[in-house]
Parts: structure tokens; sequence; C-alpha cells
């Protein structure tokens, strides 16, 4: 990338991604994590920060971080430790927050991503830690009618999110994207996190700035942190937005990282532009001190190996093996695995009883994704299983059914819930015998003089104008048969 | 006699007196005393009452009472009650009204005590004469012109007063030995962990720790039966048997026990001869009761009241910042020129500053400032390996004798006002307490005479962890050749 005075430059990004586990109760008292109930409904003296009130581990959510630690090859420290962090905040009733400053759960880890300017190539992008945390309530700004009313919904305090801190290693928004496409699957892969931005079980900041070379020497624009972003779309175009900004700004003012501490910025999403939150003269000092009220967490490496013991394939491995054991591409591979273990599962076990895995991906991704977003369902609610998709691919693959009438089966199968079987016996679907196509094939060569005269000249298209009558006379009959009986009758 | 909480079962058992009658005869107690010695900050007559009916009725219906059943006690005012408001002495939490039981109260109201009502104390526990109250200050019942001690003063005063057996105060630095000793009355603070913290206001929570307060041996150990134990809602609270504290106490017989006599703190300056010579007198009873006494000394002395003056304001300045304005406690009601700072951070400090008494206040600020960037390493840091230090004197200690005797307060209770001005003379009176409390090690107070003017003065015995019923067993030895707790203010 070069500047318009013609200096070469360099994007740097780096993520900080709050993941919200998906336990059934918070981190450190009992009450539910459920999104969506009224205000102020799942809360309790811990979790209220109520004078006297004492926090107590969820061991869950412990389980689930080392998963994520490990999902992204992060390694996982023997002990673990409770910080506290100091500030102010209305929705912060204890005054602090419960966190992990010096001994993070996870550290040191990495994600390959495919890199967006060149498919054949991977990009290496390393994680510095993750850590655990108590997430804060919200508030809500009632404005209306003249008065300033603040409601505090104090819910959401206490649920359990483990922040992933990457190195500075993304070079591009496209990059960015594909960093959190990939945490993203992994993360719900896993199970350990919905990931769902819309419920804030997923938040992003992007910590943006340039590297700019001059006369050989690097210079760094100073650091703009963005927040509040709740697409992967609108953190691809916020980091758009500040590295356009950012260049304009340097060519103006010449201002470098030595000139201006680290900035909050937010995003607007309608006006597609950032815009100043905050101005931190000085660092904020948090007054990090370990939490007197929790011991320190001891993680052996037995309890971490059994739980790497149970991970399971991860998506990246997934997609590699199913390409190779099903004879799919690469792309038909990589959707599967984007919907989830469940439909990997289908999926593997559709295309065992067909022997057909094109087919059955093809299938699945068309028929099977379609029905299941028109009705909003998961594939477990969806009302042909994997053994029955099987089975009547398996009929398309050896010619019993052919594309149209296994779809008529399929969207019988669908509405009735029946078996293959019982659908084609409901849909009348006989299969018919060769000596009964002959006979029929043989009557319609013989009401259709011309079209042996035109095959004999050449013209063997001449015979797909009779398939379309033996299939009215008899449905059950299947093109491809009647295409190639006809021409066994005509080669005599 | 309404001092001795096994007393008042036998009168029960052998229905002499019912639990009415008695909570009566305490409530008319309190309510004589308060005027003069203003131990309660809350009495409440009413359900005092009904409970104790309601234990006189489970009687009369032969049901299984518990082990305090009919004995009113009174319980500081930084342990949470569901019934009764809960305000640390402190303007900050006048009207906090706690939804839920703090676990040592849960445990009291299981073994059918009677609570009486709530004690006044020091704001947030800070203090070591019960002077910083919101709600006046606690007098000594051997002489009201005088403190009696802090932070649990309230709770040593109405025992003192002979107004209830049996009261609940906490320790962070010393805060039930030292009114104890000024009391002339028995103080145990409990193993670090022993005893719940759920639903105990936290001032500093490595270092605080809920125990009994009463006149004799024998009742300390009858409610340490009843509140020590493992609390899963504490995750400090230590998972393991408690041991029969009330089973050890039969035998007087000392023979086998080393007991080391921490002789250099005594010759300190400022330590008073009543004390240094109650000390020497106590180790001579302990000798002729077949204890081997030694000299020992524990190296890091000198750095008991600063390490302590790090950890416990740090701590406290994190646990004192829920108290915001915002969610419950007291708020601020003058918003004018808020325009500098905006409404919220106005509200918070305005609220902060109206709340807070001055002592809690600096001790906001130290722990501020010795938390802050820079400064964290300088104070806080030091601060923990020098304890770590002096958890190795206690261990070094521990593995040559079996308890540490010495004084508990530097002189007896001293004129309400004198050292209200001068912070660090009032933290030297928690100069023998607050090593306990570093190391997590249990101590008691035992009365050990009165000096010259008729002031009671105290020793203190100290044991390693978990060994409170070691403590418990030489304090009732001492009791039964001594005549020094069956003292009272006249
Ligand atoms: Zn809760």
């Amino acid at each position: 990338m070069t500047l318009s005075n013609g200096y070469p430059a360099q994007t740097v990004i780096g993520l900080e991604v709050h993941v919200q586990l998906k336990t059934e109760t918070k981190l450190f008292c009992g009450c539910s994590t459920t999104f969506g109930a009224p205000p102020n409904t799942q809360v309790c003296p811990v979790c209220l920060g109520l004078p006297g009130a004492l926090p107590v581990m969820n061991d869950a959510a412990i389980e689930l971080s080392i998963r994520a630690g490990l999902a992204i090859d992060c390694s996982i420290p023997p002990m673990t430790k409770w910080d506290r962090k100091q500030y102010f905040y209305p929705d912060l009733p204890k005054g602090y927050q419960i966190s992990q400053f010096d001994l993070p759960i996870c550290a040191d880890g990495f994600i390959e991503i495919p890199d967006p300017a060149d498919p054949d190539s991977t990009r290496h992008i390393g994680i510095l830690r993750a850590h655990l945390e108590e997430d804060a309530g919200k508030s809500m700004h009632d404005e209306a009618a003249g008065r300033s009313d603040t409601r505090i919904d104090l819910n959401r305090c206490g649920t359990p999110l483990l922040e992933i801190v990457s190195q500075p290693d993304m070079r591009s928004s496209a990059e960015a994207k594909a960093y959190l496409q990939e945490l993203k699957l992994r993360m719900t892969h896993l199970g350990i996190s919905d990931c769902e931005m819309q419920e804030g079980s997923l938040r992003v900041d992007a910590n943006v700035n340039l590297h700019i070379e001059v006369d050989g020497k690097k210079i760094a624009t100073p650091i703009v942190e963005v927040k509040n972003m709740n697409s992967f779309r609108a953190v691809e175009r916020a980091i758009e937005h500040e590295v356009d900004r950012q260049y304009d700004l340097w060519e103006e003012t010449g201002k470098t990282i030595d000139d201006e501490s680290k900035t909050t910025r937010g995003w607007d999403d309608n006006a597609g532009i950032t815009f100043l939150q905050r101005e931190k003269e000085e660092s904020a000092d948090y007054r990090y001190f370990p939490d007197p009220d929790l011991l320190p967490i001891r993680l052996p490496i037995e309890r971490v190996e059994a739980a790497r013991a149970n991970l399971g394939e991860l998506p990246g491995a997934i997609r590699i093996r199913l390409a190779q054991q099903y004879g799919i591409k690469p792309y038909d591979a990589d959707v599967i695995v984007n919907q989830g273990p469940d439909l990997i599962a289908y999926f593997e076990s559709a295309a065992t009883g067909s022997g057909d895995g094109k087919r059955t991906s093809s299938w699945i991704q068309q028929d099977v994704m379609r029905t299941l977003k028109d009705r909003d369902i998961g594939i477990g609610e969806f009302p042909v299983d994997a053994d029955s998709l099987g089975k009547l691919l398996e009929k398309v693959a050896s010619g019993e059914l052919d594309n149209a009438r296994a779809r008529d089966v399929f969207a019988h199968m669908i509405e009735t819930g029946q078996s293959v079987e019982a659908a084609i016996t409901a849909l009348g679907i006989e299969s018919v015998d060769n000596s009964e196509l002959e006979t029929l094939c043989q009557e319609l060569l013989d009401a259709n003089p011309q079209v042996a005269e035109d095959f004999k000249a050449g013209k063997q298209q001449a015979v797909g104008s009779l398939i379309g009558q033996a299939k009215k006379k008899n449905p059950n009959a299947n093109p491809q048969q009647v295409r190639e009986t006809l021409i066994k009758l005509l080669q005599g | 006699m309404l001092d001795s909480a096994l007393e008042i079962l036998r009168l029960q058992s052998a229905g002499e007196a019912t639990a009415v009658e008695i909570a009566g005869a305490a409530l008319d107690a309190i309510e004589a005393s308060q005027p003069t010695i203003n131990a309660f900050t809350h009495v409440d007559r009413e359900a005092a009452l009904s409970a104790a009916a309601a234990v006189d009725a489970k009687r009369a219906a032969g049901g299984r009472l518990g082990p305090l059943a009919g004995v009113p006690v009174a319980v500081k005012d930084v342990l949470c009650t569901r019934d009764m408001p809960t305000t640390c002495s402190s303007r900050m939490l006048k009207n906090f009204r706690p939804p839920y039981d703090a676990g040592v109260v849960e445990r009291l109201r299981a073994a059918d005590a009677v609570i009486v009502g709530k004690t006044n104390m020091d704001e947030f526990a800070m203090g070591a004469s019960t002077e910083n109250s919101a709600f006046g200050v606690t007098r000594n019942p051997w002489d009201t012109t005088r403190i009696p001690g802090g932070s649990s003063g309230g709770a040593a005063a109405c025992v003192a007063a002979g107004t209830v057996p049996l009261s609940i105060g906490t320790d962070t630095g010393g805060s039930i030995r030292q009114p104890a000793a000024m009391c002339g009355v028995t103080g145990l603070k409990p193993t670090y962990g022993r005893v719940s913290r759920y639903g105990l206001i936290a001032f500093a929570s490595s270092l605080d720790q809920v125990g009994p307060i009463g006149w004799s041996v024998p009742d300390v150990a009858l409610m340490m039966q009843t509140i020590a134990g493992y609390d899963a809602r504490d995750s400090t609270s230590l998972n393991l048997d408690i041991s029969h504290y009330t089973e050890v106490l039969s035998s007087h017989d000392l023979r086998g026990l080393k007991i080391g006599i921490l002789r250099e703190s005594m010759d300190r300056d400022g330590v008073d001869d009543s004390v240094r010579q109650a000390t020497l007198d106590a180790a001579d009873v302990f000798q002729s009761i077949g204890a081997e006494m030694v000299e020992i000394d524990l190296p890091h002395n000198d750095y008991w009241v600063p390490t302590y003056y790090v950890i416990a304001p740090c701590e406290a300045s994190s646990n004192l910042s829920r108290y915001d304005g915002a969610h419950y406690g007291h708020r601020t009601s003058d918003l004018s020129d808020s325009d500098k700072l905006g409404p919220l951070v106005t509200t918070y400090c305005r609220s902060r500053a109206e709340g807070f008494g001055d002592e809690v206040k600096r001790r906001i600020m130290v722990g501020t400032y010795a938390l802050s960037e820079g400064y964290a390493d300088q104070y806080y840091s030091q601060a923990l390996k020098v304890r770590r230090l002096i958890k190795g004197d206690y261990d070094a200690a521990f593995s040559q004798v079996d308890l540490l005797l010495g004084p508990v307060t530097p002189t007896p209770a001293f004129p309400l006002g004198q050292k209200v001005d001068d912070p660090i003379q009032m933290y030297l009176c928690d100069l023998f307490t607050v090593g306990a409390n570093l190391a997590g090690v249990p101590a008691i107070s035992l009365p050990a005479g009165l000096d010259a003017s008729g002031l009671p003065v105290a020793v203190q015995l100290q044991a390693p962890v978990l060994e409170e019923s070691r403590l418990l067993f030489a304090g009732a030895a001492f009791q039964s050749v001594t005549d020094h707790h069956k003292r009272r203010p006249s």
C-alpha cells in the first residue's frame, strides 16, 4: 500500500474478542445466564455485589476456557489466579471487576487463516493470551420527555467472558474478518460459545494503526481502539475507515505514536465512520491486585490433557478429512464444516449411507440447508434423518430413482416424516422392469417412424422427443433408462 | 446469672427459667445500659421475644433444641441479618437491610440462639476504640469515661455490661481480642477460614475473621462449636472437620505443653507496666499447672504494624468501592454545581464524601495510593513479601512450642478522645494482635487482672492454624485456677 505522498504503508491490526462462555450459570454465583430475561430478574447478592456476598468459582467456566485455549493452540499454565480490576462504573456493582491480570488461564497461541490475498497460502495470527472475567451490567438511557433517567439492568453481571487478545499480526480488514470467522467457528464448533453478536455473546474491539516507511525508517501512527462493533461487516468497515482516516491525518499532521497515546473511538454503522469516545491523556490505573476472596486455581497437567483428549477433531482437520474421505471439493467441505458439528455428523452419516459423497454434499447444501433456512430450524429438528437421506440418495446413485422423482420423494418425507420406502409407495412410484420398458419403447418407436429414420441418419438426439412421451405414459420410467433402451432398440 | 451461657442453658432445662424470661431480662438490661454504654446500634425486642417464645414452644413440645437454645446473643453490626438493619456503624449503610443472613447468623439461628440486636463498632471495623461510629461512641462498662476498645467495642461492652452472655465480633487486626482485653472478657479470633465470612461485610478480606466473645472459655467454646465449619459460599472457608471444642476443657493439667513467652515484644516502649506484669504472672500460672515456659521471639515483629497498615487499607479501598451511591446505601441529594464532573462522578464523589467517616476515608486513600501504578511494587507487593516472612516466623516458633503467650494491648482502656486525633498512636494499639491476622493463626484474649485504677488487663495465647482447641484447653485451665474472668465492673 502506498500513500499519496509516495511512502509505503502497512496496516497493523490486533483484535480483542470477548466471547461469552456457554455456561448454565454465572461465573461466581448460581444465577442463570439465559439471554433476554426481564431486567434484574437473574440476580442474587453475589452478582449484585451486595455487602457481605462472596464469589464462588464456577468450574464449568474453567473447563470451557481450557477447551477454548486448546482450540487456539494456547498453553494452559499450571496455575491461574483472580485479580480485581478497579474502576467506578454504574454497571459494575462492586466497583471492581474480577478478572485475570498477570496469570491468565491461556497464553501464547495462534490461529492459521486462509490468506485473503493468496488462496494457496495461509497466515499465522498469534494470540497473546486469553483471560477469564466477569461481565458488567447494562445501562439503558431513557431521555424521553426531557427526562434523563438511566435504568440499570444487572442480569448480565457476572456472566463469564473469555477475552482473547491477538498479536497485532493482521494486515488488512479481510484478514481481520477471516480471523474472526475462524475464531467463531472454533468456539461454536466446540460448544464454548454461541458467538451471537446481536446478543452480545461475541464482542470485538479492534486496535488499528499504520506503519509507514519514511526514508528507510518505520514510523507508526497513534493506535486507535475501535469499540462497539456488532457484526463482522462492521469490523471490516470500521478498519477500512480507520485506515483511510489515519492516512489522511498523518499526511495532514505528521503525528506519530510518540506524539499521541492510544485513543478510543466508537463505530457509527449508519454513517460508516468512527468517532472519538475517549482521549486517554494518561492510561487508566486499574490498581490490579489478587482477589483475596478467591483462591488461585491449580490446573494440573492431567486435567489439561484430559480436556485435550476430549476436544475431538477441530474444524480445520475435519475440512481436510471430508474433502479426502468423501471426494468433495474443499469449498463444499468448508460450507458443511461451517454449519457446525451436528450438520457435519449428518453429512457423514448420509454420505456413508448413499455411497456418494458429492451427491450428498450437493443435496445437503441445496435441499437440506434451504429447508432449514426457510423453516428457521436446526438440523436436529429436521424431519428427515441422515440414514433416510442416505437411503434415498443411494437409490438415485443406483439409478432406481431419477433426480426429479427423488425430490418428490424427499418433499413427501419432509411433509409426512415417512420412510423412503413408504414415501415411494405413497407416491405410487414403482420400479419399471426392463421388459416392461422395452415394450413401452417399442410401442413409441412404432408410433413414431420418423424418429427411427432421423436416428439412422445420425441424429441421436432425435430420441429425446420420445422420452417425454414415455414419462407421460408411465411416470415411473427413468428418463436415462428410457434413452438407453430406445438407442438399444434402434441399434438393433 | 445472665452472664453465662451454660448457666442459662441449665436454668432452662431445670425449668427454673424460660427463654422468654431470659430474653426479657437481657432486653431490659440492654435498655438500662444503652444510655450510658451505647453498645447497640439496633435492638429488636419483639423479634427477640418471639424467637425466645419459639424456643419455649419447641421445648414444651419435646422438640430437639439447638446447642444455644434460648441464649441471648448480640451480633456485631458488620454481619448481615435479614430481619435487622446492617449498618457497619456507617452513614453509608444507615438504612441498609440485607435480603439475607450471614453464614454465622444462619448457624446461630439454627442453634436456637436468640439474637437480640446488633452491636456498635468502629465504622466498617476500622479503628481501635469504637469512637469511629456514625451512631456515637460506645463506653467501657468498667469506666464510662474510657473507650471499650475496637472495633468490636459494642460486642465486648455488651458482654462486659452483663446484658448478654455471648456476642459475635470480627477480628481483622485484633478487633475481637483488643476490646475483649479492655472490657475484661474472653475473646477468640479463630484460624482464617475456620468460620464463614459469607455475609460479613468485608473490611480486609484476607485478614477478616468472625469469632465469639464471652466471659469464660467454656462459653466461648460453646459458641465456637456453633459457628465454626465449612461454608461452600465462602471460597476461603476450610473444608475440614471441626474439633469438639467443648470436649477438651475438662483437664486442667498442662503437663507436656510447651508455651513460648514473647518476652522481647513486651519490653517495648509504650507497653504499660500492668500489662507486662500481668503477662509474667500468667506465665507463672501456666507453669504452676504443668506447662513448660520458654522465651521465644518472632523476629519480624517490628514489621507487623506497617505490613498490616499497607495490606488492610489496600483491600479496604477495593472492598469499599461498591459504596458509590448508585446501587444502595447513602446517595447524595446534592447535585448542584455538577457541571464540571458530570452528574455521575458528582454522585460518586459526594455520596462517598457524605457517607464515610474520616478514618474510613483515610484508609481508602492510603490503600488507593499503595495500590496505584508505580507504588504497588514499593508498598503492596513489598507488604505481601513481608507477610510471608511473618508467617515463616510463626511456623518456626510453632516448631518449638505449642502456644505463644504475650500481651493483647499495650495499655488498659484509655480515655475517650485521647488518641482520636493521632492515627499512628491508635494504630499502635494493634501492636500485639495483627501478627495472628497476617499469619492466619488463632488467638485468644484472656482476662489476667486489673491495673491500679481497676481496669482490666489481659493476656493473649496464640496457636498454630486450626488449633483452637489447644487455645480453649489452655485457656480453660488458666481460668480454672484464676478468678480474673469472674471480676465484674461495678
Ligand atoms: Zn447471581
